[in-house]
C-alpha cells in the first residue's frame, strides 16, 4: 500500500466492499458447511480496520480478537488464502490449522486472529515493547471487543503500556454487545473509553461507521506515537448487523436499532462523500462492487479445490526445529518442519 | 572446575546469555532493583541496564503475555516468576499462546521464550506457594519442561532453554538454590541438550528414577541401602519434556527394578506417564512392580509435621525401594 496520506479512498472503499463481500459469501457457505467451527462477520464495522490501516505504514504491527477476516484482507492477506483458510485448506494463511479466529499473516505483519477475550492484549503490549526495546518508529495497532474490557489481560496490558511508555493504539470496536451481552449490561462505566482514564491513557471516541473520521483520527495518535512513544485509546463505536456467530439470530436487540445503524452504513456513507465530491460515479462504484464479488467468488474456487493438509504433516507444527511429540521417532516431516522453521526470522 | 551454588550457576547462565544475544531480556516481578526475589538475578542490572533488566508490576498475565507477543517478532525474552505457584495466574499464556502460536499460525510464529523460576513445595509456604506445577504444563503439546536438580544443570539447561526456539520452563526449587556443585569454569561454554537424562549415580540392583529435589533426596539414601546390600542407580530425568525414554530403559534393563520418586502429586503425574512407558516398551525387564513415591493427594498443609507426611522423603523411598527388591 501507498504512505497514508496518498491512500485513495477509492481504494479504501473497494476494500471495504471487498471485506463485505467476502463476508456475505463466508456466512453462505458456512451454510453450506464448507466452513466449520465457529465464524464470526464483521459485516457493519468495515470503516473501522479500512480507517485505521489507512493510517499506517505497512510495517507497522496488527494484532486483533476473532473477529479477524477483515483484519487480514485490510492489510493484504490475499481473499484466496483467507478463504482456504476457512475451508481448512493448505492454502490457507495459517495453513488451515487456524481456522476462522486465528489468521496470521507474517509478511503483512497481522500477528493474528486471536480467541481467547483479550488475552491477546498482552501480546500486543510485547509487540510494541519490542518496537521500543529496537528503538524503531513502527506503531502497534491493538483491535478488540467492547467485551474484552472486563478482562484482567486488558488491566494488566494498558497499565504495562503506560508504564513502559510503548508506541500502541488500544482500538475498541464498540458494536454494543458481547456476545448476546449489552455494555449496559456488562460495564460500570458510562463510555468504555473512561477505562484508558484509569491508566493514564489518552482516549477518545470516534464514529466508526465513518471511514474518515477514523483513519484521521488513527493517523493523528500514529504520528504523535512515533516521535515520541505511548499508547493512546480509541473507543471507535460501531455496529454488526449480523449476530455474535453464525449461529446467533441476536434476537437480544431490536429490528429498529438494526435499522438504524444500517442507514447509517459506512459504505454507503464513505460512497455518498465521494460522489458528492465529483471522485466516484454510479457505474465505477458498481464495477468496483462487481470486482469485489467476482474475486470473492474466485476465492471460494480457490478454496474448493485447494489440497487438505497432509496427515503426515501432523506433527511439524508442534516445536520449532524438529518434534518431541510422545513416544513418536523422528519422521521425514519433522526434517521439512525443521527447514521451514530454519528459515524464518526466529528460526536463526 | 569449580563448586559454586545453584543460584550463583543460574546468574551466570542468565548474564552469558545476555551478553551473547542482544535479543535476550530477563523480566519479572523484582528481577532488577531488588536483584531478584531468590537473588538469581543480582548484579544483571548493573551489567545490563534498566532496558534490558526489567521490573514489573504484579500482574503475571500481562508480563507472561508481554514476553510471548515479543516473542513473536524475534526477541528471546526471560520471562521469570517469582515461583510458579504464581504462574497459575498466568495460565492463559503460558498454555494458550506461547505453545500453541506455532500452530496456529501454520508454522508462521515459533515462540522462543524462557519462563523460570523456582517450583514445588519449599517450607511451610502453604497451599497456594507449593504447587509443583511439571505435570501440568508437560502436558500441553508445544511446551518444553526441564527440571535442573544440580548447580551444573542449571546453568546448562537454563542457556540451552533461552537458545531454544520453542517455549521452554526452567523449573527451579527454591530449596536448591543454596546447594553447591561442581560446574566449569565460566570460559567454558556449558549447554545440556533438553531431553537428556543423566545417571547420577550407578547401580545394579534397582533403579531410582528421580528430578529436580527428588534427586538429592534419592542420592542421599543410595549409601544406607548400601548398607542393605542394594545397589542404587539414580536417574535423574533432568528435562520432564522431551522425556529421555532411552536412558530410563537402557537403566531399567539393568536393574529390573523401578521406583519413581516425584516432587508432584500422583494423579496424573510425572511418575504415572515414567511407568507407563516402561511397562509399554520394556515389560519384560521387569521382575517387580513399579513403585512411585508421590506427594500426598491434599493441598499442602502448613503445619511442619504434616507436610513432612506430605513430602517424599528418605523413610518412604527407602521402605518403596525394600519392596520392589523384595528385601
Amino acid at each position: 500500500m501507498q504512505p497514508v496520506e496518498q491512500r485513495d479512498e477509492v481504494e479504501m472503499l473497494s476494500l471495504m466492499l471487498l471485506i463485505r463481500r467476502f463476508e456475505e459469501r463466508a456466512s453462505q457457505q458456512y451454510q453450506a458447511q464448507k466452513i466449520g467451527g465457529f465464524c464470526h462477520l464483521y459485516i457493519g464495522q468495515e470503516a473501522v480496520v479500512t480507517g485505521a490501516v489507512a493510517a499506517v505504514r505497512d510495517d507497522d504491527y496488527i494484532i486483533t480478537a476473532y473477529r479477524d477476516h477483515a483484519h487480514a484482507l485490510a492489510r493484504g492477506t490475499s481473499p484466496d488464502a483467507c478463504m482456504a483458510e476457512l475451508f481448512g485448506k493448505e492454502t490457507g494463511c495459517s495453513r488451515g490449522l487456524g481456522g476462522s479466529m486465528h489468521f496470521f499473516d507474517k509478511q503483512h505483519h497481522m500477528y493474528g486472529g486471536h480467541a481467547i477475550v483479550a488475552a491477546h492484549i498482552p501480546l500486543a503490549v510485547g509487540l510494541a515493547f519490542a518496537i521500543k526495546y529496537r528503538g524503531e518508529d513502527r506503531v502497534t495497532l491493538c483491535f478488540f471487543g467492547d467485551g474484552a474490557i472486563n478482562q484482567g489481560a486488558f488491566h494488566e496490558a494498558l497499565n504495562l503500556a503506560a508504564l513502559y511508555r510503548l508506541p500502541i493504539v488500544f482500538i475498541c470496536e464498540n458494536n454494543l454487545f458481547a456476545m448476546g451481552t449489552s455494555v449496559q449490561r456488562s460495564t460500570s462505566l458510562r463510555q468504555i473509553v473512561d477505562r484508558a482514564e484509569g491508566y493514564d491513557i489518552p482516549g477518545e471516541i470516534v464514529d466508526g461507521m465513518n471511514f474518515r473520521e477514523v483513519r484521521d483520527k488513527v493517523a493523528e495518535i500514529v504520528d504523535s506515537t512515533r516521535k515520541e512513544p505511548h499508547p493512546a485509546f480509541l473507543e471507535v463505536r460501531t455496529y454488526r448487523y449480523r449476530g455474535h456467530s453464525m449461529s446467533d439470530p441476536a434476537s437480544y436487540r431490536t429490528k429498529q436499532e438494526l435499522e438504524k445503524y444500517r442507514l447509517d452504513d459506512p459504505i454507503t456513507r464513505l460512497r455518498a462523500q465521494l460522489t458528492r465530491e465529483g471522485k466516484l460515479t454510479n457505474e465505477q462504484f458498481d464495477l468496483l462492487d462487481k470486482r469485489a464479488k467476482e474475486t470473492v467468488l474466485a476465492a471460494v474456487k480457490f478454496a474448493e479445490k485447494s489440497p487438505q493438509p497432509p496427515l503426515d504433516t501432523l506433527y511439524d507444527y508442534t516445536y520449532a526445529n524438529g518434534s518431541v511429540a510422545a513416544g513418536r521417532s523422528p519422521t521425514k516431516s519433522d526434517k521439512s518442519a525443521a527447514e521451514r522453521a530454519a528459515t524464518t526470522e526466529q528460526g536463526r | 572446575m569449580r563448586e559454586i551454588t545453584y543460584r550463583q550457576a543460574l546468574n551466570e547462565a542468565l548474564a552469558e546469555e545476555l551478553e551473547r544475544d542482544p535479543n535476550v531480556f530477563l523480566m519479572g516481578e523484582e528481577v532488577a532493583e531488588y536483584q531478584g526475589a531468590y537473588k538469581v538475578s543480582h548484579g544483571l542490572l548493573e551489567r545490563f541496564g534498566p532496558r534490558r533488566i526489567i521490573d514489573t508490576p504484579i500482574s503475571e498475565n500481562g508480563f507472561a503475555g508481554l514476553g510471548v507477543g515479543a516473542a513473536m517478532v524475534g526477541l528471546r525474552p526471560i520471562i521469570e516468576f517469582m515461583t510458579f505457584s504464581f504462574s497459575l495466574v498466568a495460565f492463559d499464556q503460558v498454555v494458550n499462546n506461547a505453545p500453541n502460536m506455532y500452530t496456529m499460525s501454520g508454522g508462521q510464529f515459533n515462540i522462543p521464550i524462557t519462563f523460570r523460576g523456582p517450583n514445588g513445595p519449599a517450607h511451610q509456604l502453604g497451599a497456594t506457594h507449593s504447587h509443583a506445577t511439571e505435570n501440568f504444563y508437560a502436558s500441553v503439546p508445544g511446551l518444553k519442561v526441564c527440571t535442573p536438580a544440580t548447580p551444573r544443570d542449571a546453568k546448562g539447561l537454563l542457556k540451552t532453554a533461552v537458545r531454544d526456539n520453542n517455549p521452554v520452563l526452567v523449573l527451579e526449587a527454591e530449596l536448591l538454590y543454596s546447594s553447591k556443585g561442581m560446574v566449569e569454569p565460566p570460559d567454558e561454554e556449558l549447554l545440556i541438550p533438553l531431553g537428556k537424562a543423566e545417571v547420577k549415580r550407578e547401580g545394579s540392583d534397582v533403579s531410582i528414577i528421580c528430578y529436580s529435589q527428588t534427586v538429592p533426596l534419592a542420592l542421599n539414601i543410595a549409601a544406607e541401602l548400601e548398607e542393605n546390600d542394594i545397589s542404587a542407580e539414580i536417574v535423574d530425568l533432568r528435562s520432564i519434556k522431551p522425556l529421555d525414554e532411552k536412558a530410563i530403559f537402557d537403566s531399567v534393563t539393568k536393574t529390573h527394578r523401578v521406583v519413581i520418586v516425584e516432587q508432584d502429586h500422583p494423579f496424573c503425574g510425572v511418575g504415572a506417564e515414567v511407568c507407563y512407558r516402561i511397562q509399554k516398551n520394556i515389560f519384560d525387564a521387569l521382575d517387580a512392580p513399579i513403585i512411585r513415591v508421590s506427594q500426598e493427594d491434599v493441598p499442602m498443609p502448613y503445619n511442619e509435621r504434616l507436610e513432612k507426611a506430605v513430602l517424599p522423603n528418605a523413610d518412604k523411598l527407602i521402605a518403596a525401594v525394600k519392596q520392589v527388591c523384595y528385601a
